[in-house]
């Protein structure tokens, strides 16, 4: 039982931290349509906290950006209409997961580069490491040198006791 | 390959990815700058009620060059901005101030209190036209042509460089 209050307890707890910045004035009569109103709060960044997307935010344009997603939702827009729709005034920067053009090709490729960077360094890597060896393979060319000169010099030794 | 030369190498790289961006950042190419998509379109639709006397419609930009001004009693660089706004004004620019976010009785206060350089006033008080516009942080400045099609737009204050490199300059060209 006691375990069970703390996990509700916990469940509340970060449910507070989570709950966003959605004021329950802005929220809609309808549990769908909120839910859509919602989600694309999500994929929205607020051109004012520019990290937040306006779901998070507590800007007050993203307030602002938040009732107009819901008013055009209303209105029966789809959610790509929604998005557009402010795509319209703020460019594809208000998009979270923005489309692949000229100005985002740095930002898709990124990742791909880096790895691609990342294999030839740790390539490099591999390869002085490789050069170590082959100073291995040096020490023991001298190490056969040097048993052939103890060798040689037992068999000197021997050819004296005689 | 000499390894142990590669973390300098990509501490220099770095260091001229700073110098790129802060030169940039110098000749006011802010990174927290949204590059705007209204340029060289139609200013939206709109039909706002006037603060004093006047409101402003999209049609009333028809025949001359207009710059619009949003703006807010809260809004403290609204004021830095206010005296060099006038200044233009004084210089026969057409300035059609929209009061972004505010009540009337605020706007007019501070007009009264600051002066007004606006030739018309409107007030925007639910934010949608500024919305329409684009406008992410007050106070922003667009340039409108005679056709109402949006030139130029200056996010945050303007400051006399502005004015004398880019506003005067850009009304000049397209009043010919």
């Amino acid at each position: 039982m006691k375990r069970f209050l703390f996990i509700v307890t916990l469940v509340l707890c970060l449910h507070t931290a989570i709950s966003l910045a959605a004021r329950p004035d802005e929220m809609l009569a309808d549990p769908m349509l909120e839910a859509r109103a919602r989600e694309i709060s999500k994929e929205l960044r607020c051109p004012v906290c520019q990290n937040q997307s306006i779901d998070d935010s507590d800007a007050d344009l993203s307030h602002d950006l938040r009732v107009l997603v819901r008013q055009r939702l209303e209105k029966g827009d789809t959610d790509e209409q929604v998005k557009q729709s402010l795509v319209a005034r703020y460019g594809t920067y208000v998009l979270l997961n923005p489309p692949l053009d000229n100005t985002t090709i740095l930002l898709w490729s990124g990742p791909v580069l880096i790895l691609i960077f990342a294999f030839l360094i740790t390539r490099g890597f591999f390869k002085t490491a490789k050069l170590d060896t082959t100073e291995q393979d040096l020490l023991e060319e001298e190490k056969k040198r040097i048993f052939k000169m103890i060798d040689q010099e037992e068999e000197r030794e021997e050819e004296d006791d005689k | 390959m000499k390894l142990h030369l590669l973390p300098l190498a990509l501490f220099i790289i770095m260091i001229g990815f700073f110098v790129c961006r802060l030169s940039l950042i110098e000749r006011g190419n802010m990174p927290r700058d949204i590059p705007s998509v209204v340029l060289n379109k139609p200013a939206p639709g709109f039909n706002l009620p006037p603060l004093l006397k006047t409101g402003l419609k999209t049609a009333d930009f028809k025949g001359k060059v207009t710059l619009v001004n949003f703006f807010a009693s809260w809004c403290v660089d609204c004021l830095a901005e206010h005296k060099y706004l006038t200044d233009l004004a004084s210089k026969g620019a057409v300035l059609a101030g929209i009061d972004y976010k505010d009540t009337p009785a605020n706007g007019q206060a501070w007009l009264a209190k600051n002066g007004n350089p606006y030739n018309v006033i409107a007030i925007d008080r639910d934010g949608h036209t500024g919305i329409d516009f684009g406008v992410y942080g007050v106070p922003e400045t667009y340039v409108i042509d005679k056709q109402g099609i949006i030139r130029y737009k200056q996010t945050g204050a303007v400051t006399p460089e502005i004015i004398s490199d880019k506003l005067l300059p850009l009304i000049k060209e397209l009043n010919k």
